[in-house]
């Protein structure tokens, strides 16, 4: 009996434990031994041990490049998604029904479109002879080269994320007494000071995980920079699977990926533990 | 010249009107209330003394000065929200802080107020900890230093005591009624709750309706209650309603073929009048001493009164007595009835219950 209700939960969890080590841990597990073995381009993959792909990820200034392209560009779009989301949650938060249905709508309505409909719909906006080209040039500027360039994949990144950013800060916002606003204005602090001293600190936590998703799925994006960045500028996902793809060298290919991983899971952590110190005790 | 002074306030949300024409002088430390049941305009009114409401029509002046288009932000005002909208990311040394560091008060002079609110409000060794470390009447307490910690010139409390538990509301009451009379800061408090209004206000505005009916001093205006309404919001009343009489004896009011001697009211004979009569106005006599006869249908035992209800002639009467050492009369038994004929009420309104 006793031996029965010690082992309950963990027969009642065994689905989920069981998926996790399926779906999860084994891959992983498999990846990682897979990124230590030696590639032969004639001979493929052998059962002997090496840190070389390590050491050439690492070492190597062109893949160091993507890597800087890569955290940079997801560091740009977590930052703007930030900009722009916070404010829009805000203004989101403070309208009245029926807009605010609506707007919220128009916002979620991207997630319900294929990443590859939309990239390819913002490669037709951004490319030559579109219509922004021809507004610039109606404007007497340019002309300006954006698609296959950073500023196209940032672009489309930032569209496809804002929803990520949104939706935590405006969870956070709704918990928040609307009567403490109001508070803060009867200390006679002016809407902005109420705003940085009052409303911020309390939609840290909502901030802090929207700009973790924007971040992680930016630097682990594919089909954005892949169409949107062209074939000459890579990113470390775009590399990972022409490693997979065309050179089939899956060794080297498991080892960039489980860097990214790792970089990705540092950053994170530092990130994370950076502003929740910093307003852990007064969020509690 | 009044210190707080509405006049012709009006606030309109589509055609409905929220409150109507009011106009309130409010002398300097003052504690007014506004009291009337939910929907009755005075929460918008107090939002419209702050400014979280916009006025429709009407004016504001504070101390001569119109505050009637100011922002929130420039009034200046102190509030005591319903619910505390305390700063839950912040000490209660640093929610007390925020209102003097908006008016760049000096680091020094700031500490000196903050002790000096926290102590007026018993909180002096809460001041490291956080809103939610705190109960209820602690935070009611913050919320209130906060918002005297700035000298206002008008406090503002709006329910503030609807969320704390029935005993600690008592103690609250008398406490906020301290303190208000040490600082003597003007002060404006909503409330829904007639007996919380009465032991602390210096004077009673009752609303109905987006409109005043009454405003009085709690003593008055539970004595003299203008209309059904109020009589029966402020306390118990028993309401007799019929037709004025004069005889040779006075004036008489005919109710379900009873005479009941009353006041000279001033009015012509043959008018329907409802006249009010408080609970604990009546006293017992032995049967047919009294005006009236009646019979105990059901009493309760409140602790320090009894609450009887008697069926007479006139309809059914309720009855208060204090518990002193009499034995209280048992139910189904007979009781006579009298008061004095000074202390019925005219109720002026038209609004009569048949």
């Amino acid at each position: 009996m006793t031996s029965l209700s010690r082992l309950r939960p963990w027969i009642l969890s065994s689905p989920g434990i069981f998926l996790f080590f399926c779906m999860l841990v084994l891959p992983l597990v498999l990846t990682a031994v897979l990124s230590f073995n030696v590639f032969d381009h004639v001979t493929g993959i052998k059962n002997q041990l090496t840190l070389e792909h390590y050491v050439t990820v690492l070492t190597d200034s062109y893949y160091n490049g993507i890597f800087w392209r890569t955290l940079w560009i997801s560091a740009l779009t977590a930052l703007l998604c930030l900009l722009i989301g916070v404010p829009e949650a805000y203004i989101l938060s403070r309208m009245s029904n029926p807009w605010k249905s609506i707007f919220l709508l128009v916002l979620l309505a991207p997630l319900l479109v294929s990443v590859v409909v939309r990239s390819f719909g913002w490669s037709i906006l951004l490319g030559p002879q579109s219509v922004l080209h021809n507004l610039f040039a109606a404007l007497g500027v340019g002309p300006i080269k954006l698609l296959y360039t950073e500023s196209a994949v940032i672009i489309a990144l930032v569209h496809v994320m804002l929803p990520f950013m949104v939706i935590p800060v405006w969870t956070s916002l709704q918990k928040l007494d609307p009567e403490v606003q109001n508070a803060a204005l009867s200390l006679s602090a002016p809407p902005l000071t109420t705003m940085r001293r009052i409303i911020l600190p309390q939609i840290m936590p909502g901030i802090l995980s929207g700009s973790l998703i924007v971040f992680g799925l930016s630097a682990s994006s594919f089909v954005i920079p892949g169409l949107l960045g062209g074939r000459r500028l890579k990113v470390v996902a775009t590399i990972v699977y022409d490693e997979y793809m065309h050179e089939l060298n899956w060794p080297f290919g498991a080892a960039v990926a489980l860097i990214l991983l790792t970089v990705n899971l540092l950053i994170m952590v530092t990130y994370n533990r950076m502003v929740e110190g910093r307003y852990k005790k007064s969020i509690g | 010249m009044s210190f707080l002074s509405l006049s012709n306030l009006s606030k309109r949300y589509g055609n409905q009107y929220a409150v109507a024409d009011l106009s309130i002088d409010v002398e300097k430390g003052e504690f007014v209330t506004l009291l009337g049941p939910s929907g009755c305009g005075k929460t918008t009114t107090l939002q419209m003394i702050a400014g979280f409401a916009e006025v429709t029509s009407g004016k504001i002046l504070l101390a001569g000065r119109d505050i009637t288009h100011a922002k929130p932000h420039e009034r200046g005002l102190g509030i005591v929200f319903q619910s505390y909208a305390l700063f839950p990311h912040m000490t209660v040394r640093d929610n007390v802080s925020f209102g003097l560091e908006m008016r760049r008060i000096p680091k020094n002079e700031r500490e000196e107020r903050i002790r000096s609110a926290l102590s007026l409000v018993h909180l002096d060794s809460y001041a490291d900890r956080y809103p939610r470390e705190l109960s209820g009447g602690q935070r009611q307490r913050v919320a209130l230093a906060r918002a005297l910690v700035i000298e206002p010139p008008v406090l503002l409390l709006d329910e503030p005591l609807s969320n704390l538990d029935a005993k600690l509301r008592e103690e609250m009451q008398f406490e906020l009624r301290k303190i208000q009379r040490k600082v003597g800061t003007t002060t404006i408090m909503v409330t829904h709750d007639q007996s919380e209004a009465m032991s602390i206000s210096d004077r009673i505005v009752v609303m109905q309706q987006g409109k005043v009916t009454q405003i009085d001093e709690p003593y008055r205006l539970y004595d003299q209650p203008r209309s059904t309404f109020i009589s029966t919001f402020v306390g118990k009343a028993n309401l007799l309603s019929g037709l004025l009489r004069l005889s040779d004896t006075g004036f008489n009011l005919v109710l379900h073929e009873c005479n009941i001697a009353v006041p000279d009211l001033s009015i012509d004979p043959g008018a329907f009048v409802t006249l009010s009569l408080r609970p604990e106005k009546i006293i017992f006599t032995p049967v047919g001493q009294g005006q009236l006869d009646g019979v105990v249908a059901a009493r309760y035992f409140l602790g320090d009164q009894w609450i009887y209800y008697l069926n007479t002639a006139i309809g059914e009467l309720i009855v208060v007595t204090s518990n002193d050492d009499s034995k209280p009369l048992p139910e189904h038994t007979s009781s006579g009835l009298t008061w004095s004929t000074g202390s019925l009420r005219l109720l002026t309104d038209s609004d009569h219950q048949p």
